[in-house]
Order: C-alpha cells, then sequence, then structure tokens
C-alpha cells in the first residue's frame, strides 16, 4: 500500500506527538496520584489548619478551567519572575489540577472506611501506623478506584491542551498539520482515533487491576 | 508582587461582557445535552440492538475523545466541508451539547436503571403505552433523581467553555488573552478570569440545588397514576 | 502464680468528655479465671469503662495495673503491649472487611506478634475450628452472618493469647436466632477457664455465667455482688430490678 507523502509526513508527526503526550500523562498521573493521597489524607485526618489549606487548594483548582491555570502557569508567572518552559508547565499544571479531583475521590473513600476498622485493629495491638497501612489503606484503594481510575482517564484527554503553553504534543501536532495543508477533518478524525486507542487501554488497564483488587462486599462507593 | 490592578479593573466591564457568551454557550450546551442524554438513554435501556449499537458507539466516541480535537474536527473540519455556516458560538455549542449529551445519557441510563421495575409494570397494566409509561412515569423521576449528576456536568461544561477561545469565541477566556497582550498583565488577568469562573461555576451549583429543592415540593403528582 | 493477686486491677477511673462525665471514680479487681459482667442502663458508662481498660480511650485520672504491671498512659509502647494482652470483642465485630475469616486473624499474628506465616496459619485454623467455622475460612466478612462474624472475632482475640478477655455487648447486634451460637462460644470460653468481663444484656450471660455482677448506673458501680445474692427472685435489688425488665423484655419479643 503506497502513502502520499501527506500521510507519511502526518502519520510520523503524529507518532512525534503522541511520545510527547505520553510523556505528559506518566508523570501527570503518578503526581495527581500522589498529591491526590496527600491532600485526600490531610482533608479527612489533618488539623483544621492544614485541613483548610488541602481543603482551599482542592477548591480553586477544581472550580476554574484548566485552561485558565494553564494560562497562569506559563504566561502568568513569568510577571513575578518565574519562568517555566512549556513541558514543566503542562506537567505541574496537569498534576496540580488531577491533584484536586483525586483528592476529592480519595477523601470519599476514606470517610467511607469505618471507624471501627480502626478500633478493631487497636485493640488488637496494631500501631497507629500498622493500623493505617495494613487496613485502613487497603479498604480505601478499593473505594477509590473506580473514581481514581476515571479522573486518570480525563487527564489522558486533557493533556490535549497542552499546545496551549506551546507544547506540542498529539494535538499540538496535528494542528500544525491540519493548518499546513489545511485538511482538517481527516487529520483530526485521525487524531481521534489515536484519543479513542489511548483512553482504551487505559480503561482496559485499569479494569484489570480493579478485577486483581476485587474483594467482595466492597462495590464502587 | 505587581498586580496592576488599574489593568484588571479597567477591562473588567469587557472581560464581563464575555461571561454572557459563556453563560450563553454552558445554558444551550446543557440543555442540548439534556434532550440528547433522555433520548439516548432511552434507546440505550428500552432499544433493540439496532438502536443500542450506535448510541453505544456515539457514546464511546464522545466519552474519548477530547473536546479541543472534536471542536477542530467540527469548526475547521466537518462544518467548512459540509459547508455548513456555523459561527463559533453555535460550533461551541453543538459539540459541548454532543459531547455532554454522551455523559448525561449514562447519568439518566443508570437512573433509569434504578427505579424498581415495578413502575412500568405498573404503567403497562394501567394501559399505558409504553411512551406514555416511560414519558409520565419515567422522567420526571430520573430527572430529578439526576440532578446532583447534572450539578456535576454543568460544572464540568463551564469549564471547558473555555476552550472556546481556540476556535475564536468571543468569550471569558479569549478576551482576557486580548487584553493581555495588549497590557502585559497576564497573572493579574488571569487570576481575575479564573475568579470569574469559579463565581459562575458556585452560582450555578447553587441554583441547581435550589431547583432541586423546589422539584421537592410534596404535593406534586405523578401524571398518569389514576 | 498466687491465687489471690489480682491479674487486672482498675483503680479510680474517671473519664469526662466535654461537660459529660462518663466514668466517676470506678475501681473493681479480676482475679485469674473470674468472670464479671456488667449490667445497667444505656449511657451508664459501661463501653467506656471497657475501652478504658485496654485505652482505646485514655482515662482522665486513675491507674491501671495487668499482672502488677503499671501501665504509664503516655507511653505508646505501653499501650500497644496492653492491648496485646487484653483481648476485646466490639458489639459491631470490626472484622476487617478486605480480608478472609482466615486472614482476619493471621494478620494480628503476624503483623504483632511477629509470628511467621506459616506458624500463624496453624494458629488461626485451630482457633476456627474451636468455633466451629473451621470449613469457613476462605469467606469474606461480607460472606457470613452476624453470628459467624462474631465468632471469627473472638477466634481472632484469643489467637492473640490474651491474659483477659473483654466482650462489649457480644450479642446486642444478632438476630434472635443467631444469638445462640455466640453465647455457646462463650460459655465454653468460660468453661476452660478464661477471665472475662462483659458489658451485656443477655440473662443467661449474667445469671448463668456471672461470678460478679457489676450494675453501672451514671458512671458508677452502684451495686456490686454474685447472682446469688443479687438475683434471688423477690429480691430488692437494683440488678434484679434490671433483669426482671430484661425477661419482660425478651418474653415480649418470644
Amino acid at each position: 500500500m503506497e502513502f502520499s507523502p501527506f500521510y507519511q509526513e502526518l502519520i510520523t508527526s503524529l507518532n512525534r506527538g503522541l511520545m510527547m503526550s505520553i510523556a505528559l500523562i506518566i508523570p501527570s498521573v503518578i503526581g495527581g496520584v500522589l498529591i491526590g493521597i496527600l491532600a485526600g489524607a490531610t482533608r479527612t485526618f489533618g488539623n483544621p489548619f492544614v485541613r483548610k489549606t488541602a481543603d482551599t487548594y482542592a477548591a480553586i483548582f477544581r472550580g476554574t478551567p484548566l485552561v485558565v491555570q494553564l494560562f497562569v502557569l506559563y504566561f502568568g508567572l513569568p510577571n513575578v519572575g518565574i519562568y517555566l518552559s512549556p513541558y514543566v508547565a503542562a506537567v505541574v499544571g496537569f498534576t496540580l489540577c488531577s491533584g484536586a479531583y483525586q483528592s476529592e475521590y480519595i477523601r470519599g473513600a476514606l470517610l467511607s472506611i469505618k471507624r471501627g476498622q480502626y478500633l478493631g485493629a487497636q485493640a488488637l495491638g496494631f500501631t497507629t501506623f500498622q493500623a493505617i497501612f495494613w487496613i485502613i489503606v487497603p479498604q480505601a484503594v478499593r473505594r477509590a478506584i473506580h473514581g481514581c481510575g476515571n479522573e486518570i482517564i480525563y487527564l489522558i484527554k486533557y493533556s490535549s491542551l497542552a499546545f496551549i503553553v506551546t507544547c506540542i504534543e498529539l494535538t499540538g501536532e496535528g494542528k500544525t498539520i491540519a493548518t499546513e495543508y489545511f485538511r482538517f477533518t481527516e487529520v483530526f478524525t485521525i487524531i481521534g482515533l489515536y484519543y479513542l486507542a489511548l483512553v482504551t487501554v487505559a480503561i482496559f488497564i485499569l479494569k484489570k487491576i480493579e478485577q486483581r483488587l476485587y474483594v467482595p462486599g466492597f462495590g464502587h462507593s | 508582587m505587581p498586580i496592576a490592578l488599574s489593568a484588571v479593573i479597567d477591562s473588567l466591564p469587557y472581560l464581563l461582557q464575555g461571561s454572557f457568551i459563556t453563560a450563553g454557550i454552558v445554558v444551550s450546551a446543557m440543555l442540548l445535552g439534556l434532550v440528547i442524554g433522555v433520548c439516548m438513554a432511552v434507546g440505550l435501556v428500552y432499544g433493540n440492538r439496532f438502536i443500542k449499537y450506535p448510541l453505544t458507539m456515539y457514546v464511546w466516541v464522545f466519552r474519548g475523545v477530547p473536546v479541543v480535537v472534536l471542536l477542530f474536527l467540527f469548526y475547521f473540519g466537518l462544518f467548512t466541508f459540509l459547508d455548513l455556516n456555523f459561527s463559533a458560538f453555535a460550533s461551541v455549542t453543538i459539540v459541548l451539547g454532543m459531547t455532554t449529551g454522551a455523559y448525561q445519557a449514562n447519568i439518566f441510563r443508570g437512573a433509569i436503571l434504578s427505579l424498581p421495575q415495578g413502575q412500568f409494570k405498573a404503567a403497562s397494566a394501567l394501559g399505558m403505552s409504553n411512551g406514555q409509561a416511560i414519558r409520565s412515569i419515567v422522567l420526571p423521576q430520573i430527572l430529578r433523581m439526576s440532578i446532583p449528576a447534572w450539578s456535576n456536568e454543568y460544572s464540568i461544561i463551564l469549564k471547558d467553555s473555555a476552550l472556546a477561545f481556540v476556535i475564536g469565541a468571543p468569550e471569558i477566556m479569549a478576551r482576557t488573552q486580548f487584553v493581555a497582550s495588549r497590557t502585559y498583565q497576564h497573572l493579574s488577568l488571569y487570576i481575575a478570569a479564573g475568579i470569574i469562573y469559579f463565581l459562575l461555576t458556585w452560582a450555578g451549583v447553587i441554583a441547581l440545588r435550589k431547583l432541586e429543592q423546589y422539584l421537592r415540593i410534596p404535593g406534586y403528582s405523578h401524571h398518569g397514576s389514576n | 502464680m498466687n491465687e489471690s493477686s489480682p491479674i487486672l486491677r482498675v483503680n479510680n477511673i474517671t473519664k469526662s468528655f466535654g461537660d459529660n462525665t462518663i466514668l466517676n471514680d470506678v475501681s473493681f479487681e479480676l482475679v485469674k479465671g473470674e468472670i464479671k459482667v456488667l449490667i445497667g442502663p444505656s449511657g451508664g458508662g459501661k463501653s467506656t469503662l471497657l475501652q478504658c481498660i485496654n485505652c482505646l480511650v485514655v482515662p482522665d485520672s486513675g491507674d491501671i495495673k495487668l499482672e502488677d504491671e503499671q501501665i504509664d498512659f503516655s507511653s505508646k509502647q505501653d499501650l500497644y503491649s496492653l492491648r496485646q494482652r487484653v483481648g476485646m470483642i466490639f458489639q459491631d465485630f470490626n472484622l476487617f472487611d478486605h480480608l478472609t475469616a482466615l486472614d482476619n486473624i493471621t494478620i494480628a499474628l503476624r503483623k504483632v506478634k511477629k509470628i511467621s506465616k506459616k506458624e500463624a496459619v496453624k494458629r488461626a485454623r485451630l482457633e476456627l475450628e474451636q468455633v466451629g467455622l473451621g470449613d469457613k475460612e476462605k469467606l469474606y466478612p461480607a460472606q457470613l452472618s452476624g453470628g459467624q462474624k462474631q465468632r471469627v472475632a473472638i477466634a481472632r482475640a484469643l489467637a492473640m493469647d490474651p491474659k483477659i478477655l473483654m466482650l462489649d455487648e457480644p450479642t446486642s447486634a444478632l438476630d434472635p436466632e443467631l444469638i445462640g451460637e455466640v453465647i455457646a462460644v462463650i460459655k465454653s470460653l468460660a468453661h476452660k477457664g478464661m477471665t472475662m468481663i462483659m458489658a451485656t444484656h443477655q440473662i443467661s450471660l449474667i445469671s448463668g455465667l456471672a461470678d460478679e455482677i457489676l450494675f453501672m448506673e451514671k458512671g458508677k458501680i452502684v451495686e456490686q455482688g454474685p447472682p446469688s445474692l443479687l438475683l434471688t427472685s423477690g429480691n430488692s435489688s437494683k440488678s434484679q430490678g434490671f433483669c426482671d425488665r430484661l425477661n419482660e423484655l425478651s418474653e415480649v419479643e418470644g
């Protein structure tokens, strides 16, 4: 099958963009989950001061568009002398935004664990750390995984905004090529397929994880 | 911190006018999504194979492809290709409406499935056709049930409306960008934009909560149960 | 061990939550093999007293001596070691929902007592057999009935070889037909000489097992003595009055 030069250039650029997308997604997912756990735990168990701080963080990053956050990070911060590279600005933006949503799911999961679980562990002589690590966390993870998984899917889709801060990933490459050849329909249909593939793979992996962790009696909260 | 408040204050009226455009986009998209979502949910639950399959595909596509990609695809691609002269405003509304429609379809589908089977059976036993039963018995209940999830969708669509600037709709984000490029006060302006969005989200969520309470007034009767 | 030296000495325990004084200068002793039963109206402080003994709730004042060793409330190590030696059965079972019946027992043995996995499994199987649930080891709490859950909870507590077993309303959350299996297990424990202190409304445990009854009201022990003294019919003791009311209730239910 002979591919025209256009398609060859398209696929090459898109694959390059795909690599950048993955390079954006993976750190952001990991960072988002970690921040989500930190903020979620703080918002559930912390003292009033740290709790308010974490609540405020979550409210700001969930209450404003990701676009605005990216603009502030990349175009706004230079006003106060902080210069972030496009890649760093994008990852920081995605991580902070995703982290806020993740903290919501994790907070919900932690709140849903009955206090009696902790009491039962204490009565057996578990230290605080042991009770949290062996009894609370394994249950919270199972409760949170559905919501956290959904959030990861959202992150994959919103990574498409990186071009706004001039970090060129899949969507950015497509925009360049489509503008050059003015063939938007084809280019963006193919890009759409790329994203569908990414999302489908992610959903598959998450389902497998959910299955491995399954315990009778633990539906989604 | 060199926050030039004067730049923000001067441009505030201009920015706030953008919020009317934003509000227009969001309200229209949500309503479009409502219609699409309800119809699709009914199709997904009660329809046969030939209806379910394409609907499921639709949901899969519009939940898996990013909004920006869809905007480029439709505005610069399909609409041009089909010679449809939709404005940026209309295009954003259509794209967002179709996207939220897919998510709302799932919300309403879940709500329908959670209704006890007996509701539908009782309606049929009373001699209602399927269509009547759905319209009079199922819909009033699931619409009320879904207000919290719908409120969540509103919040998401409001934030997605900020993407309209990439195709040039003159809403909040586009205007902020315009002012920032001329005054160079990026930080304060974008923070101001963020605050405007935050307030719009807040206002909308409260309004929907009031709606939920309003619809709970006792004495509201189901049509058709004689 | 000296027969007359009590295993547990609880002296002048006081505990308040805000303005509410829940426990007001409570003292008692427990000798090896003895069974004491706490009865009385709700809010009298029975649950709080039990939770003070293993310091799930730390007393405001007073002291606790287990096997002649004073417990230092400010030392985390003391508290952890105390709880290993005192077993507790809760009204709501508090089984770990994400673990099988077997793992519910082995996890404490492995993490707290640092026993090897092989040994822990062996011991856990033994305890499950003892409460009659040997064939249920692979089931999760969500798959067990209330009575079965409580029996697993008892097995879990016993696997730790506690010096004393505390039971906080062990049958109160159970459907009537499931109470019997749990009472049977508790009775067999008593037969084997387990030192126990329990709060309960179950008549058969109160009159049938108790060596001494402690009647608690408004945070104080207002009446104390063996069933033979307090519960003879026609007796005007508070305990008798309380038990009469319990009997009436169970007749209405039955």
